[in-house]
């Protein structure tokens, strides 16, 4: 699996010398079972393998603060990606259902308006993940401050956009 | 006819294996000019030897060529045998059959036929070879040591106790180094002043140690033994010679607010100081960058603004006046030994690969202060007179974090290197905090705990077990809040994400060699690594020598080093001076280059390729005493024997003895006979 993804990010899993400086800072962390230098241990380990069978890959929200701090320019933030890509390609394995509504939520908004639409996001991701009432309490303070707009405001290069998209998709790389 | 043995080694099964060792013998006997020639064991050993010896008795020879390993192994061996035999030692030569023949081949055939020919190329070669005298140098015997830490403290003492002068340049103005800024040492947790001013009087007061404060190494010509050093001692406006360290002037002086370099900056001093109360000499020195009255100068103030300190002065011995004098001193021997500095992590960096921190706030956050600073913090003589007190405020911190590897072993930032002595100064320091603040709470963040040395675990584990916290891993982010600093880390071992608040954040940066060491490197013609540091001439078996003969290196200039290991390299350095220092005259080997002044035309081209400097002009005149021509000569003491002028010569009136044109001409000439 190192060998794996070294060929595919070009970051070898060696480099890392496991002093945790990812983890410290990840927003993540403590909801993954296994932090950034955990991830890169198992690699070393041999033992990425076991990286498909838990969630923690896909909680990673790629700030890449890790990234930016780690002291050997491991880049566990693009680890995490290639991992994503050989879990796809080669399990065909999917995200968990909620992080890929929201992922597909997520992108759709961008196709549809070339920016983010918040109350669009949510409630596209809610229909699709079935979660219907997680965190709706905090949605009346949010409106009150101005951060929930009611309709979508699109971008002047949509078409541009859109013809991103299709590039993309077309180039098998859907994500 | 020449008449040279050839000998064969077989090295154990080395070359056997590979080389048909009698094969290559045989061709060789049948070579024109070979009288002799045999193959054995092991050439090196005892009866080898006698081998080579006895043939050069019997069969008269008149050189003899060795094919065995490379010259750097056994050359010597074979010179020193074939001397004591009666042959000149240079009619002795080695051909490389191992190294560079049955080490690198698989094929057997193929291989005997290489070394055939190389041992053929080396037997033209001696054809050509001339008997060759060592050359005798003088030695002055009188060393220069640069830096007046406690390497150059040490090296100082030891050559001067073994009864030959030195000269010691210290570019601040007072020696001590480092260490004086110490509080305690470990990991005896003795006190570092105690043990070190005693050491700084003994050189004040030592009849055979001549101490240049305040200067430093201007220029340097000469070679092993033989030194010429240009020396600056930069103006102190204060006559050494009639100061008698009272400080009336430093207790009179208005400019009362500068940041003290001795405190690291959290102590203040005037602007005509002397650094610490200990200082040697104890004559104080005028900060010019501070002072009212060059303040006053420098904007052309015709009438002097302040003149304190010369009006309090009884001995009248202020001299504003005073200019940097050179002065030169004449030495056989230099030690390096300019110590370090510490890595800082704000945004400016000194060299362009080095990287600040500025997850760490870049140094703007207030009480997170670096290891030097703790020291002083920590020192009964620094600014709070020993109590822990953040420099903030002033209030005595209750949660300290010690963070490890900063700067060091961090890439990204632009050192790899371990810097060896903070894990050791970092258990110090909790303890020292944790014996002064009793309700205190030391938390240190490292990576590995690296404590090899005398009683050094056994240190780190005492600073554990007196109830530091130490967590595995690196802290991701400092900030202020309020009144505290926000600490991010993780530990390791537990898997846990961890935010402290911590009153003050002790930094155990790198260390790093000291600013300017690259010019003064390169004004002695020493090498150094990527970061600064002097190379050694061996990592292994020449750790005080460095690659320009009679120029040794001790201490921290070299490597990350703490105080025993210091002060063992300085008197390692000490002892192979005054070994060198134990003869009367150097030999050394006559390879070196001569010129042909008959047919020099003293173009000069030699000059300017010598990396050494030891082309010199002669004049040329004729009875009458009228300057025929200007033409090159050797300095055979400087010339290194490298070749160089002999490839550039445009006149072939330049050679270098041992590898002259007709030597090397006809050991190519053997491969295509």
């Amino acid at each position: 699996m190192a060998d794996e993804i070294q060929e595919l990010t070009g970051i070898a899993a060696a480099s890392c010398y496991q002093c945790g400086k990812c983890s410290a800072g990840c927003p993540m962390v403590g909801e993954m079972d296994f932090g950034p230098h955990k991830i890169m241990r198992l690699l070393q380990l041999g033992r990425g393998e076991k990286l498909f069978e838990d969630e923690s890959i896909w909680l990673c929200l790629t700030c890449e603060t890790c990234t930016a701090r780690c002291p050997n320019q491991c880049d566990p933030a693009r680890v995490i990606d290639g991992l994503r890509e050989i879990a796809i390609r080669r399990f065909d394995t999917k995200a968990p259902k909620r992080i890929s509504a929201f992922r597909r939520s997520f992108l759709d908004q961008i196709r549809r308006n070339g920016r983010l639409f918040e109350f669009g996001l949510v409630l596209d991701y809610k229909l699709k993940s079935g979660d219907l009432f997680s965190d709706v309490t905090s949605a009346p303070a949010m409106f009150l401050r101005g951060k929930l707009a009611l309709s979508p405001r699109r971008i002047k290069g949509i078409r541009d956009v859109r013809r991103i998209f299709d590039a993309c998709l077309e180039s098998g790389e859907e994500s | 006819m020449a008449r040279i043995g050839v000998f064969v080694c077989h090295c154990g099964e080395n070359i056997s294996r590979t080389v048909d060792t009698a094969a290559v013998a045989q061709a060789l006997g049948e070579m024109p000019g070979v009288a002799h020639s045999t193959d054995y064991k092991y050439m090196c050993s005892d009866p080898g030897q006698s081998l080579i010896q006895a043939a050069i008795a019997e069969q008269k020879l008149d050189g003899v060529v060795v094919a065995a390993c490379s010259p750097h192994m056994h050359e010597k061996t074979f010179r020193r045998a074939a001397a004591n035999a009666g042959l000149n030692p240079f009619l002795c030569e080695m051909a490389n059959i191992r190294e560079q023949c049955s080490w690198i081949h698989d094929d057997r055939e193929a291989a005997t036929a290489k070394a055939i020919d190389l041992v053929r190329m080396i037997v033209e070669k001696v054809k050509h070879n001339q008997p060759l005298q060592p050359i005798h140098i003088p030695v002055t015997r009188r060393a220069l040591v640069i830096g007046g830490g406690i390497a150059g403290i040490q090296a100082a003492l030891d050559i001067a106790d073994g009864g030959c002068e030195v000269v010691l340049v210290e570019k601040e103005p007072s020696i001590g180094g480092h260490m004086s800024q110490l509080s305690e040492t470990f990991p005896t947790l003795d006190c570092s002043q105690c043990i070190l001013t005693p050491r700084m009087v003994e050189v004040y007061q030592h009849p055979r140690i001549k101490l240049l404060s305040y200067s430093e190494v201007e220029s340097l010509e000469g070679f092993i033994g033989n030194f010429k050093v240009t020396i600056r001692q930069k103006a102190r406006f204060v006559d050494e010679s009639k100061c008698n360290g009272c400080g009336d002037c430093t207790k009179k002086c208005p400019q009362k607010k500068i940041p003290s370099e001795f405190d690291a900056g959290l102590g203040t001093r005037t602007a005509i100081f002397v650094p610490f109360p200990q200082a040697v000499p104890n004559i104080p020195v005028i900060d010019r960058a501070n002072c009212l009255l060059f303040k006053g100068r420098a904007k052309g103030k015709k009438k002097d603004v302040c003149g304190i300190c010369a009006r309090t002065c009884t001995r009248g011995a202020i001299d504003y006046d005073q200019e940097d004098r050179l002065v030169t001193e004449e030495v056989g021997a230099i030690v390096v030994a300019t110590g370090y500095q510490l890595y800082t992590i704000g945004k400016i960096q000194p060299k362009e690969y080095l990287r600040g921190y500025g997850e760490y706030g870049y140094g703007e956050i207030p009480d997170v202060i670096d290891g030097l600073q703790f020291e002083r913090l920590a020192s009964a003589s620094g600014p709070t007179a020993g109590e822990i007190r953040r420099p903030s405020d002033g209030k005595v911190p209750k949660t300290v974090v010690f963070l490890q590897c900063i700067g060091s072993r961090d890439p990204a930032k632009g050192i790899e290197y371990c810097s060896k002595i903070c894990c050791m100064y970092v258990a110090k320091h909790t303890m020292l905090y944790q014996h002064k603040v009793h309700d205190g709470q030391a938390v240190v963040f490292f990576m590995d705990v690296r404590a090899g040395g005398k009683g050094y675990d056994e240190f780190t584990r005492r600073a554990m077990n007196e109830g530091a916290l130490y967590l595995r891993g690196r802290v991701s982010k400092m900030y202020r809040d309020g009144e505290v600093i926000k600490v991010v880390g993780y530990d390791t071992l537990s898997g846990e994400q961890i935010v402290l608040d911590a009153d003050m954040v002790v930094l155990a940066t790198a260390m790093m060699p000291q600013l300017g060491i690259e010019s003064l490197a390169q004004t002695l013609s020493v090498s150094y690594d990527q970061y600064g540091f002097i190379n050694e001439a061996h990592p292994k078996l020449r750790p005080v020598e460095t690659n320009t003969a009679g120029v040794f290196v001790a201490g921290a200039c070299q490597a990350p080093r703490d105080i025993p290991d210091s002060v063992a390299m300085a008197s390692a350095a000490a002892s192979k001076i005054l070994s060198l220092f134990s003869n009367a005259e150097l030999s050394r080997e006559p390879m070196v280059a001569h010129v042909n002044p008959a047919t020099c035309t003293g173009c000069f081209h030699c000059e300017r390729v010598c990396h050494f400097g030891a082309i010199q002009r002669k004049e040329v005149r004729d009875r009458q005493g009228n300057l025929i021509k200007v033409i090159a000569e050797v300095n055979e003491g400087v010339c290194q024997g490298c070749g160089t002028c002999q490839a550039t010569c445009p006149s072939k009136s330049i050679e270098l003895a041992g590898f002259t044109d007709a030597q090397v001409f006809s050991a190519i000439n053997a491969i295509f006979a």
